[in-house]
């Protein structure tokens, strides 16, 4: 069973048609890469996929998890088993990441029906232990910072690495990496990868990963099942990482032409 | 013609099942309420002298009262802050003894049965015996119950209804009652001068620090009452102590009005926290004044929580009158539907060095609307002097509520040697915040409740843990009746 099914799906916002007829699919134990230049509908795919309203689906269809995703809202989508690390997280103040992530994990265990099965419930502090700190551990996250207001007065690197904690903590079965490179330095790149490996590596028979990027250097880092190339709203070509080599040679251009 | 449209109809839902669950949990009313005394509706000479008579009061006491009732009639209702002409003067109980009063009761059984029921469910006894020092209850009028750790006693520390207060200790009432705030203030203190009874008498021996908090509940049962405690607080030089206050009512159609007034003396080196958890229900008129005067590196702290009531004025004030005083105010307020919070504080640096930190965080919701209304003033020639002042407001729900959020800070600052800061902003929760959140599971009321803990949390992260659980739970349930 796939993870994903996207048929033909087209998205608009208002009147602007920004994906035009996407066919794309992921199965456990799958990474796909999609790359493309800025403005080619990238960021705009995650966002349909996890639900966010702003984006109309006009066309096509999008199956998660083997059922039709339809009217779902995002948290119904999260509790199935989808998640997103944002480009841009926001900030949310007072509401300390712990106690966040505590709250998220207890909804994601409930699952689409809500009903809570307190007898599989890790503690506060099982929780705490089992789930937080590993990889608070790689990905060398202070305890001070899981304390404080989500994102709040956290720099760039700093929120991409509390994205990839979100990831490794909440256990999904389907995550969308949005240019989590972005803002990252060398070293904070190998970090952040090494953890989502990590994660990967560990559930690979169940999960799967979208990495969405503009940049070829990710490709150092992990090791795509695909690559896909987005222009324009379009995948325009999918392969193996041979794809990601003549984008490094030649750029998109080499691509279409 | 019928000018009701649908998102009317979603608001007076709204507002129904709010009212429903906060007359469940803290609006029960005891039909079974007994008044050995209810004085008749309106104010008049006689209805003090009344007051005076049955409370036994020196004739010194019974004279201050009547001047007040004089200011009372001259001084103008306030042209400013929310609308007042609604309060019926002529149509409130100014006093309502219930029977047994009198004679402070030490132990719960002794106090009638429908008094001890309502502070068993409002949750009073379990705190005392958990985690409070001591315990005043009063009910309409009068403190039905009072205790004080035996301990705490031994040391000196005084905890009494004032009433109390002025008999056993008259030469310290005397000493400092209308001190902080007189009957001139304005026109509630003269009201509150005139007919007060109940409220809380503390003395903190010098240096002693007493650990766990004092509370005092006030809780109003019938409907057209007026309460009117009083609260003296003295902390001797180096004393310290923490003072919670509590309060709630059964909503009625017809209005009630609760002014009190607050006086705090904290002397060179002390501390004193008073905490206000105000719920009142949504036909009470909250008009309160509250001031203390610090010496010299003296701290005093306001927190003061205001949920619920009709409308509330209430600017918790400090006046640093010795060097190195400290004065905080942190103010959380909530509007819903129909309210008007009109909060905020006052600092008053009258002393070399002294500083002050006020933090406002208020939210409106579906037609709510909350002032922050503050005064900062440095006076001449007090150099040194730091202040820091922050506003924060977050609007909720639907735009076409019109809920409204006013910042009115005025700073008076007469000496250039003055460090000042301030901030102001009003947020919404937006839809990024809430996409961020329910990509993670949780559903969108959860996620609206999170971000709006998460911004009081600076105010509620400062409370005793239970009272912060209660002021979380006073916050969801204003979040229930969410319109958007």
């Amino acid at each position: 069973m796939s993870l994903l099914n996207l048929e033909n799906l087209s998205v608009a916002v208002g009147t602007q048609e920004i994906l035009k007829g996407i066919d794309f699919a992921v199965s456990p134990g799958e990474v796909h890469v999609i790359m493309g230049p800025n403005g080619s509908g990238k960021s705009t795919l995650a966002q349909t996929i996890v639900g966010n309203t702003q984006y109309q689906v006009t066309d096509g269809s999008i199956e998660l998890f083997g059922k039709e995703a339809g009217n779902t809202t995002p948290d119904q989508r999260a509790r199935a088993g989808l998640f997103l690390s944002f480009q841009h997280p926001v900030a949310i103040p007072g509401l300390p990441l712990f106690n966040f992530l505590y709250t998220a994990y207890t909804a994601q265990l409930a699952g689409e029906g809500d009903i809570l099965d307190e007898q599989k419930k890790l503690s506060v502090n099982d929780f705490y232990r089992t789930r937080m700190l590993p990889p608070m551990t790689w990905l060398d996250v202070p305890e001070e910072m899981i304390q404080r207001g989500v994102n709040d007065e956290l720099s760039g690197g700093e929120r991409k690495k509390t994205e990839v904690l979100q990831l490794a903590v909440l256990e999904p079965k389907l995550a969308i990496i949005d240019e989590l490179d972005a803002g990252l330095d060398v070293d904070a790149l190998k970090m952040v990868f090494a953890a989502v490996n990590r994660v990967f590596e560990q559930r690979k028979d169940t999960m799967g990963l979208i990495i969405i990027t503009h940049n070829q250097k990710v490709l150092d880092y992990i090791t795509p099942t695909m690559v896909h190339v987005m222009m324009d709203g379009s995948i325009v070509a999918s392969g193996g990482p041979e794809i990601a080599q003549i984008l490094e040679t030649e750029g998109y251009k080499g691509i279409n032409g | 013609m019928d000018k009701t449209t649908p998102k009317d109809n979603a608001a007076l839902d709204a507002l129904s099942s709010y009212d429903d669950r906060y007359q469940e949990q803290y609006g029960f009313e005891d039909e079974a309420a007994a008044y050995e005394y209810l004085s008749e509706k309106g104010l008049n000479p006689e209805v003090i002298r009344a007051i005076s008579r049955i409370k036994g009061e020196p004739e010194w006491m019974l004279e201050k009262r009547l001047k007040a009732y004089e200011i009372f009639l001259e001084k103008p209702m306030p042209a400013w802050g929310g609308d007042l002409s609604g309060i019926d003067f002529d149509n409130i109980h100014y006093y309502i003894r219930p029977e047994k009063a009198g004679n402070l009761k030490a132990t719960w059984d002794e106090v009638p049965d429908y008094v001890k029921n309502t502070f068993d469910k409002l949750g009073i006894p379990e705190a005392e015996r958990k985690f409070l020092a001591g315990v005043g209850a009063q009910y309409e009028s009068e403190v039905m119950y009072h205790s004080l750790q035996e301990e705490l006693s031994k040391q000196g520390v005084i905890f009494l209804s004032p009433d109390e207060g002025l008999k056993q200790y008259p030469e310290i009432f005397k000493e400092y009652f209308g001190t902080v705030i007189s009957a001139r203030d304005n026109k509630f203190a003269a009201l509150n001068t005139a007919v007060w009874s109940g409220g809380s008498f503390i003395y903190i021996p010098k240096g002693l620090k007493v650990e766990m908090p004092l509370q005092t509940y006030f809780r109003i049962n019938t409907k057209n009452a007026g309460q009117f405690e009083r609260t003296l607080i003295i902390a001797d030089e180096g004393s310290d102590v923490h003072y919670i206050e509590g309060c709630s009512a059964p909503i009625h159609t017809t209005d009630s009005l609760h002014s009190a007034v607050v006086e705090i003396v904290v002397k060179k080196g002390a501390k004193v926290r008073y905490t206000t958890i105000q719920n009142w229900s949504r036909n009470v008129y909250n008009l309160v004044t509250k001031r203390a005067v610090a010496y010299e590196n003296a701290r005093m702290e306001w927190i003061d929580g205001n949920l619920g009531s009709k409308l509330t004025m209430k600017y918790p004030s400090v006046y640093l009158m010795g060097e190195g005083a400290h004065g905080e105010v942190l103010s959380l307020a909530f509007a819903g539907s129909g309210r008007v919070q009109d909060t905020g504080a006052k600092m008053i640096h009258s002393a070399p060095n002294t500083t002050s930190v006020i933090t406002a965080k208020s939210i409106a919701k579906d037609g709510g609307v909350t002032t922050y209304r503050g005064l900062v003033r440095v006076e001449p020639g007090m150099t040194g002097c730091r202040t820091s002042v922050q506003c924060d407001a977050l609007l909720l729900g639907d735009d076409s509520a019109g809920s409204v959020s006013n910042t009115y800070p005025t700073m008076d600052i007469r000496e250039m040697d003055t460090v000042i800061e301030h901030e102001a902003q009003v947020s919404k929760i937006t839809d990024e915040q809430l996409l961020y959140l329910q990509t993670r599971g949780v559903d969108v009321a959860l996620a609206r409740g999170m971000i709006v803990n998460g911004f009081f949390e600076p105010i509620i992260r400062e409370l005793p843990m239970e009272y912060a659980l209660e002021l979380n739970r006073l916050v969801e349930l204003e979040m229930e009746g969410s319109l958007g």
